[in-house]
């Protein structure tokens, strides 16, 4: 199912400057690793040494924080729109 | 040698150019500015600090300009009060109010970091400046902008306080009101930064921003005669404050300025939004996000993007952590009004009475000092506290009017008046 992922500029050097990329995953772990054959590297961006998204990285599945929903087994349905989004300071 | 080394990552410790980026590339970890300071150790001194002007800029040493700051250059040197009227009424022995209510020009702590943020700005040729703001951000960028002459774009969750948006529209800034909250706002300026080029305050700027906070800190060292305080109560929203504020202490420390540092730090949050002290009370090492509902909106982040190292902050100090009803915020801004004259908004109503409450659990120590950070301004919120805090008694411009009034309201002594004459009315 192809879903299109909003990609945030520290990563855009991976993805040949393309702010949006469009993948087929069924859910956020598949769609990780689904960036990661498409662009090498992208993965260990998004992920730490066990495995585990970094803590300073924000995901939405259509406007929704995974942590609300089920994390990274968060189902991606066709057409979702998916953001990776660097946390950023209070104001 | 350099002053400046460069941007560092908290988190891995890659090394950046001085630039406008704010996260890293590897691990998404926040940037922050490396100083040299056996460099700056040379020439910084407590005479160089007495020397120069009564404004945060004395500690220009320490903070990430090249050159003179093109805006802000009177923000900072805000009182620290001594509260004794609080300490009694706390049953404490020492309390002080560390005062930036009455920060100018915009009245919160903002000042402080826009005025680094929109001087870094133009240092690195930005024309249009903006940030994403719960409103004293807001207010501070705005009003800098109009300042610097530079484009303002400023985005605000939609239902933020009238005297927060007014006080924003007034520079002349275009300010875009988002159907969402804090959160939400902050998300659509990470991909706004991103894709036009803008300098957003606390976005592309942020390692320059938040160093701007450490001044908090500083002046609360110098002002206590070059001493650090036993607890400072702090309160949290995206939790950068909070960290800098010890940061600057301990900057402090290795440079000689203070010889000790016994400060705990603790946060203050809302109980409608804190994920920052339920991280610190339960001991959790995962920050949890949160779906804000509190009148302290100014504080209202339901994902701190600095929120792990505050909780970590208050742990390494020894501090702690604590949180407060929305009817507590209102009694807390009215106790500190009521007995030192302070008018603070709903922020700081919930750091008065989150120290309150850390006093009476025992946490806060009776016999020691305390610092209370006050970083807003309560004519901004006052729709939170209207019809909470009495009202006005209306009476007839008459002598009669008014002592029927103070009678029928058993208020004070009623002047006794031997021949009243008649009064017409």
């Amino acid at each position: 199912m192809p879903v299109s992922v909003l990609i945030p500029t520290p990563l855009r050097k991976l993805t040949e400057n393309q702010d949006v990329v469009s993948v087929e995953a069924s859910n956020v772990d598949e769609l990780v690793n689904a960036l990661d054959s498409k662009f090498p590297g992208f993965g260990g961006r998004l992920r730490d040494e066990s495995g585990a998204l970094r803590r300073f990285i924000n995901v939405y599945v259509t406007d929704e924080d995974i942590r609300f929903l089920q994390n990274k087994d968060t189902a991606l349905k066709d057409g979702d729109s998916v953001s990776i989004v660097p946390a950023i300071a209070g104001g | 040698m350099a002053r400046i080394l460069g941007l560092h990552c908290r988190e891995c410790g890659e090394i950046y150019d001085i630039s406008p980026v704010h996260v890293c590339e590897l691990c998404f970890g926040p940037l922050e500015i490396q100083y040299n300071y056996d460099e700056i150790g040379q020439t910084f001194s407590r005479q160089t600090i007495l020397d120069g002007p009564l404004t945060m800029w004395r500690y220009a040493q320490l903070l990430p300009l090249n050159g003179e700051p093109c805006v802000g250059r009177q923000v900072g040197y805000t009182p620290l009060v001594k509260a004794d009227n609080l300490a009694s009424k706390l049953g404490v022995k020492e309390v002080y109010i560390k005062n930036d209510a009455v920060s100018h020009p915009t009245l919160s702590f903002k000042d402080r970091v826009v005025a680094v943020a929109l001087s870094k700005a133009r240092e690195f040729g930005f024309e249009v400046v903006g940030c994403a703001s719960t409103g004293n951000l807001a207010n501070s960028v705005a009003a800098h902008a109009a300042e610097g002459n530079f484009q303002a774009y400023i985005f605000i969750p939609h239902d933020l306080e009238q005297g927060k948006v007014v006080g924003t529209l007034v520079y002349g800034a275009t300010v875009l009101s988002v159907k969402g909250n804090y959160d939400e706002v902050n998300r659509l300026c990470s991909e706004v930064a991103g894709k036009y080029g803008w300098g957003l305050a606390n976005v592309n700027l942020r390692p320059f921003y938040s160093d701007g906070s450490k001044t908090f800190g500083y002046e609360i060292a110098e002002q206590l005669g070059w001493k650090a305080p036993q607890h400072i109560v702090c309160p949290s929203a995206g939790g950068s404050l909070l960290t800098k504020i010890y940061k600057g202490l301990t900057e402090f420390q290795k440079l000689g300025l203070i010889d000790s540092l016994p400060t705990r730090m603790y946060a203050a949050q809302a109980t409608g939004c804190s994920p920052i002290t339920t991280m610190v009370k339960e001991r959790a090492e995962i920050m949890r996000p949160v779906r804000p509902n509190t009148i302290a909106k100014s504080i209202a982040i339901g994902n701190p993007a600095d929120g792990y190292y505050a909780a970590e902050t208050c742990r390494k100090s020894g501090g702690w952590a604590e949180d407060v009803t929305d009817d507590e915020v209102v009694d807390g801004i009215g106790l500190l009004a009521q007995t030192e004259g302070i008018f603070t908004e709903t922020a700081g109503g919930v750091t008065v009475s989150v120290t309150k409450k850390l006093i009476e659990q025992g946490v806060i120590p009776r016999d020691e000092s305390i610092v209370i950070c006050i970083t807003g301004n309560g004519l901004k919120t006052q729709e939170a506290i209207l019809g909470k805090i009495g009202a006005t008694i209306p009476i007839q411009p008459s002598l009669s009017s008014l002592e029927d009034a103070l009678l029928s309201h058993r208020i004070g002594v009623v002047p006794r008046v031997a021949n009243r004459e008649p009064v017409s009315v």
